[in-house]
């Protein structure tokens, strides 16, 4: 962790426009969640359809993708990112700094209005907002490595993760049961459905399977994201 | 400090960029000279740990670059793309270089690197305001602010106006002068040959010539040259050229004459005497290959 690279990383991600990127779908999940209430469907089962579909199956993966791309792949474009590189800093201390600024605004603008929004449906029966948060928190933590290692890996980082997290997680990963396993999707379901004792959510994927494919998907993302800058490589215009 | 290059190449797939390139850079100024697309970058992006090679070693003072972060304690490098956050502040940007390098006293250091380009007043405003000559300057003070022993510049006057661009050289001059090892690239004969004691000429990826400024200088001035040449009576200039050694071959054509002088200094003296003498006027006398392209040419197939 390396504080000046952090304090850059932020600014860059919270000074400019791209912040309302990030306001927009926690924002659009709380109106949802208001509008529910008002309506009357602040019942615990289209409160885990919201929590579910929306901010874990929708909200969360892009979030992600905006979040773990805009780290890092920015700067690989406009060649920013030489500043950063040309100093005595280890290369995987940059990329864990990088994972860690995603990870935190994954906590602040996905987990946390997830947790609100199930809050304003149905309070905190049955553990359904904490589960759901948690479920959030840990799988945006894996997203944002996963889309680090993203960005870092290819220049069209955007299109494939929002190809992935479309298809794969919103599609595949609700539909084809054998491609559920390995969902962040599915991992942070599971873990929501752990923590909350709503009977209408059930997980396909079991906890002793979740939990640790969550930790390898991070923790290796992130390790390949240092190795992949310990040989980044510039290519001149000529 | 040196920068060692042993039998250095680079390719990218079947395109060679850099190839079996040795050369040592030592203390004081160097000037990477060659047309653009030689490898300038290649090359420099390979001692500035940024690209391995495919063959051969690029070394400092014996340490491996490539895959070494520790080597930027020693190394400053200004990349020729802009590459400087414009959300911040010029004072911002060069202190948080100094603050990545771990100084003691990093606000102290980018006063000074700052004092160093003279960009103390315009310090506080964002980089995305300043003119390309500005970054260019902020850029080097971040590159300068933990003091390296080498420094590493890619077409650094590019963009720049003359009078920064004399200021820069200045600089340039002096650290190499304090004993910095400092390399420096350029397609521009005159910016090495005024900045450079020490001239590398990369040519199509080759190393094509090395020299001070006066050895490259007599290298593409001492080589043939084509001149094109219209005059009141072609056919017999042309005859009377050729009666002198220095004229090494005439050809006649529609748009006129077009002469191959052996020896420069000696032919551009025979010519107008030759003219005088015949009672010849000469309505137009032009260099055919006077780009820089045609020198490099030139000294490649000599080096070849």
């Amino acid at each position: 962790m390396n504080s000046v690279v952090a304090g850059i990383t932020y600014r860059a991600l919270l000074g400019r426009r791209r912040i309302f990127l990030l306001l927009l779908l926690p924002l659009a999940l709380i109106g949802l969640a208001v509008m529910l209430r008002v309506f009357g469907g602040d019942d615990p089962r289209s409160a885990e359809l919201l929590m579910a579909k929306f901010a874990i199956g929708t909200m969360l993966p892009l979030l992600g993708l905006i979040a773990g791309t805009g780290v890092i792949a920015p700067e690989i474009d406009d060649g920013t990112i030489i500043h950063l590189m040309s100093k005595p800093i280890s290369r995987p201390a940059i990329a864990q700094t990088k994972f860690l600024v995603a990870a935190s605004l994954l906590a602040v603008f996905a987990a946390v209005p997830t947790y609100f929004a199930a809050w304003l449906l149905v309070g905190n029966e049955d553990g359904l907002a904490a589960g759901f948060a948690l479920g959030a928190l840990v799988a945006g933590i894996a997203y944002a490595a996963v889309f680090l290692l993203l960005g870092i890996l290819t220049r069209h980082a955007v299109t494939i993760g929002i190809i992935y997290a479309l298809l794969w997680e919103t599609l595949v990963g609700s539909f084809v049961p054998g491609a559920q396993k390995f969902s962040i999707q599915q991992w942070a379901l599971t873990i929501a459905d752990q923590l909350s004792g709503t009977p209408f959510l059930t997980a396909n994927v079991t906890l002793g399977f979740a939990v640790p494919a969550l930790i390898i998907v991070t923790l290796g993302a992130v390790l390949w994201a240092g190795q992949r800058l310990r040989v980044f490589t510039l290519t001149g215009d000529e | 400090m040196n920068i060692e290059l042993a039998q250095v190449s680079r390719w990218y797939g079947n395109v060679v960029a850099v190839n079996d390139v040795t050369m040592t850079i030592g203390p004081g100024v160097t000037g990477l000279l060659g047309p653009n697309g030689a490898g300038k970058s290649t090359l420099l992006h390979m001692m500035a740990g940024f690209l391995a090679p495919s063959g051969g070693t690029v070394t400092m003072d014996g340490t491996k670059i490539w895959k070494n972060h520790h080597i930027y304690k020693n190394i400053g490098l200004v990349p020729e793309r802009e590459g400087v956050y414009g959300f911040l502040t010029g004072w911002q940007f060069v202190l948080s270089a100094a603050r990545l390098h771990g100084l003691p006293d990093p606000v102290e250091a980018a006063r000074k690197a700052l004092a160093t380009v003279e960009m103390e007043e315009p310090k506080d405003r964002r980089v995305e305001t300043y003119s390309k000559g500005m970054r260019q300057r902020v850029k080097v003070a971040a590159a300068l602010v933990h003091d390296p022993p080498v420094l590493l510049l890619d077409e650094p006057f590019n963009g720049m106006d003359p009078r920064q661009r004399l200021h820069l050289m200045d600089l340039i001059r002096s650290m190499g002068t304090a004993g910095k090892t400092i390399l420096f690239s350029s397609h521009i004969l005159e910016e090495v040959e005024r900045v450079a004691q020490q001239i590398e000429v990369l040519v199509a990826g080759r190393h094509a010539a090395s020299g001070n400024f006066r050895e490259i200088r007599r290298l593409m001035t001492d080589r043939p040259h084509l001149f094109r040449i219209r005059s009141s009576d072609d056919r017999k200039l042309a005859a009377a050229l050729m009666l002198d050694s220095s004229a090494g071959g005439v050809s006649l054509g529609a748009g006129g004459l077009e002469v191959q002088a052996v020896e420069f200094r000696r032919f551009a003296r025979l010519l107008p005497r030759v003219a005088r003498a015949e009672g010849i006027r000469l309505h137009e006398v032009s260099p055919a290959d006077e780009d820089l392209e045609s020198v490099f040419a030139y000294l490649i197939n000599r080096s070849a």
